[in-house]
């Protein structure tokens, strides 16, 4: 069968009602979470994982990449108006998009965000459907150290490639592996790091770590800040209707965007912040009307736009195809498939072809609710922002917590909510990365596996992790992404230092 | 009003060098694990031990790195946290789990909704306590009885919902 019969297979799943609703609470759920301020994806997810336990599998997942979507959509809504990005992928549209705003353009910002999203998810999201099959049968001849490799890949580029420094990425990412050595090895059976507490023997679990860092650091963060003045919604002026000008003039970013987006997404290569950095300055630089740059063009909102959502669906190739898992959401949604006992990888496409391009099919046509969602319901979704900061933050915190005392509601697992919430709080203070800790519990694990059975296979020759074209590439490629930015850093240096006095006053 | 803490100007390396300290007993720990754990390494010649030795050294070497640029560089300038605020929503946190057992779900989190909106300077208590519970008694009502998610039940949750 070709990729479209499986495609048309996938569809007639994923047009059954409950997977329709499934799907459907999802996005708006997606939608909800994006455009609200300090709750992301990435903690959604993780927030329903417990409570979905019961649910149908293939409903859940469709669900949860809903939400993933959703997120990249209604992150621009708070952007645009509010100038403080849902997450952290809309950075980038804050730029150009809030300045449209101020000058009245809100509406056509918002449009152009809405429809380039909606492009870019069709186009990416086809782009992994036709993609997906080449890479299952690459990674049939893949062995243990190949895929040793692929993670240590995974780990520099999360951690280290990318940020304002390669050491905070690392020593969030060593956080991450020392707190996935704690439980049982899989593969002896051994307890390490439980200290006798019977509670440890299972491990950290992802969802822990994942709602402590990201909604109780965020939270107590966010309270240490005290309330920041100035944080004003512009309101929406006039038609959220573009004109021709603006589609003339947004339609070849849009494909830019998800030509630069998609492969930046699919590669291990971090999360969809890149993308968007580097689509704002292809625009930059193509545009015919540099003098606008700065004071809100509709290029540079449309572009990176288009970026962050075929990102999103590029990630879900290696996360697919592979089993790896190249940013946050990425990691929570691989623990959401281990949840329902699923290993992504080559082996899912053969066991459940249904499942896996239903899955594929459903975004499809969340993308399609997606602009439903957001052109039309735009204003209902901007009077989220006005819910008051004490309501929002305690709601997050009973959300949080709701979670973990669904799932275990033992004073050791609530009492780790508590110490990974102050140690989240504490890397946001001092600007260490979230994302590379997350990832690291749950690759961790499987990359120790996938060594120790390398290992095992050569009798204990540590030049079999290189003993391979392909595994010694990607390993060369994971060296050179952490030394190539290092020196860069270096060499840079008295530019950066420079800027930071300036900054102080 | 809590008085609100304003962190005092630090010494330029000073958190760098206490965040090394840290890593460096986790890595310590790590490390031990490796000497306590009677390591068989069998075909691979490596076994349960061996990753947390390594992953142990790994973090020593971050913990040099943070000295080395603790003494290199100028402190990057942090947010300045208000500290009382903080301790509201911790405390809330707090407060739940010891309260989750005793008292059940909706009045342990219906406190920690309290708290945590103290935090964020909503000091109404009598107006908060109330509507915290009364939204932890409905996410019971949801997530318990319709969901089958177990939770916690307390004395309300037993007269509200029954047994």
């Amino acid at each position: 069968m070709t990729t479209f019969d499986f495609l048309l297979q996938g569809l007639a799943v994923a047009s059954d009602p409950m997977i329709l609703l499934y799907a459907l609470i999802g996005v708006t759920l997606g939608t909800a979470v994006g455009v609200l301020p300090g709750i992301g994806p990435a903690l959604t997810v993780a927030l329903l994982l417990p409570v979905t336990y019961g649910l149908d599998p293939a409903g859940s997942l469709i669900m949860f990449a809903g939400i993933y979507y959703g997120g990249m959509y209604g992150g621009s809504t708070t952007s645009i108006l509010l100038n403080t990005p849902g997450e952290s992928a809309s950075i980038v549209t804050a730029l150009e998009g809030n300045k449209m705003a101020r000058a009245g353009r809100g509406g056509p910002a918002l449009a152009t965000a809405a429809i380039g999203s909606f492009v870019a998810g069709l186009l990416a999201t086809l782009a992994l459907a036709f993609l997906a099959p080449y890479v299952v049968k690459l990674a049939l001849v893949f062995g243990p150290r190949e895929y040793f490799a692929l993670m240590m890949l995974a780990f520099v580029t999360v951690s280290a490639a990318f940020g304002d420094s390669a050491m905070k990425g690392l020593t969030s990412l060593f956080i991450g592996l020392a707190l996935a050595l704690v439980g049982i090895d899989q593969l002896t059976g051994q307890a390490r790091l439980s200290f006798g507490l019977p509670e440890l023997l299972d491990g950290v679990e992802v969802t822990t770590l994942a709602v402590a860092l990201f909604a109780i650091g965020e939270a107590l963060f966010a309270a240490s800040q005290g309330n920041r003045a100035g944080d004003s919604i512009t309101a929406i002026k006039g038609s959220v209707w573009m004109t021709k000008a603006d589609w003339a003039r947004s339609w070849k970013p849009w494909l830019r965007g998800t030509a630069i987006g998609f492969p930046i997404g699919a590669m291990p290569a971090g999360g969809a912040e890149i993308g968007t950095l580097l689509s704002y300055a292809a625009e930059k630089r193509l545009t015919r009307h540099p003098e606008e740059f700065g004071h809100g063009a509709i290029e540079g909102v449309a572009g990176p736009e288009a970026a962050n959502n075929a990102s999103a669906a590029g990630t879900l190739v290696p996360l697919l195809t592979l089993g790896l898992p190249t940013s946050a959401t990425a990691a929570i949604l691989l623990a959401g498939f281990q949840q329902f006992g699923l290993q992504p990888g080559p082996l899912l496409f053969a066991t459940s072809p249904q499942l896996v391009w239903g899955l594929i099919a459903s975004l499809l046509i969340a993308n399609v609710m997606l602009l439903v969602l957001n052109l039309p319901l735009i204003r209902l979704w901007v009077s989220l922002l006005m819910i008051p900061r004490p309501w929002l933050y305690a709601g997050i915190l009973l959300f949080a917590t709701l979670g973990t005392i669904g799932m275990n509601p033992s004073p050791v697992e609530l009492s780790m909510l508590l110490v990974f919430g102050l140690l989240g709080f504490l890397m946001r203070l001092y600007g260490y990365p979230i994302a590379p800790a997350v990832v690291g519990l749950i690759l961790g694990p499987m990359a120790e596996q996938q060594l120790r059975r390398a290992l095992a296979i050569s009798q204990g020759d540590w030049s079999t992790l290189v003993s391979t074209p392909v595994a010694a590439a990607i390993l060369s490629a994971a060296t050179l992404a952490l030394v190539v930015p290092w020196i860069m850093r270096i060499r840079g240096k008295g530019a950066v230092l420079a800027q930071l006095a300036s900054d102080e006053d | 009003m809590i008085p609100v803490l304003t962190a005092t100007k630090r010494r330029p390396d000073g958190a760098a060098l206490i965040i090394a300290a840290g890593l460096a007993a986790l890595g310590a720990v790590l490390v031990r694990e490796y000497a306590v754990i009677p390591d068989k390494g069998g075909y691979a010649g490596i076994g349960s031990g061996t990753l947390p030795c390594f992953i142990g050294f790994g973090l020593f070497a971050l913990a040099a790195g943070h000295v080395w640029t603790a003494f290199r560089t100028e402190a990057e300038p942090i947010a300045r946290p208000h500290l009382g605020p903080v301790l509201w929503v911790a405390g809330g946190l707090a407060l739940q789990i010891l309260l989750l057992r005793l008292a059940g779900f909706s009045l342990a989190s219906g406190l920690l909704f309290a708290l945590t909106a103290a935090g964020f300077g909503k000091r109404k208590l009598w107006v908060t306590v109330p509507f915290g519970v009364g939204l932890a008694l409905v996410i019971y009502g949801v997530f318990d009885r319709l969901l089958n998610l177990k939770l916690p039940a307390g004395l309300l949750e037993t007269l509200i919902f029954g047994g």
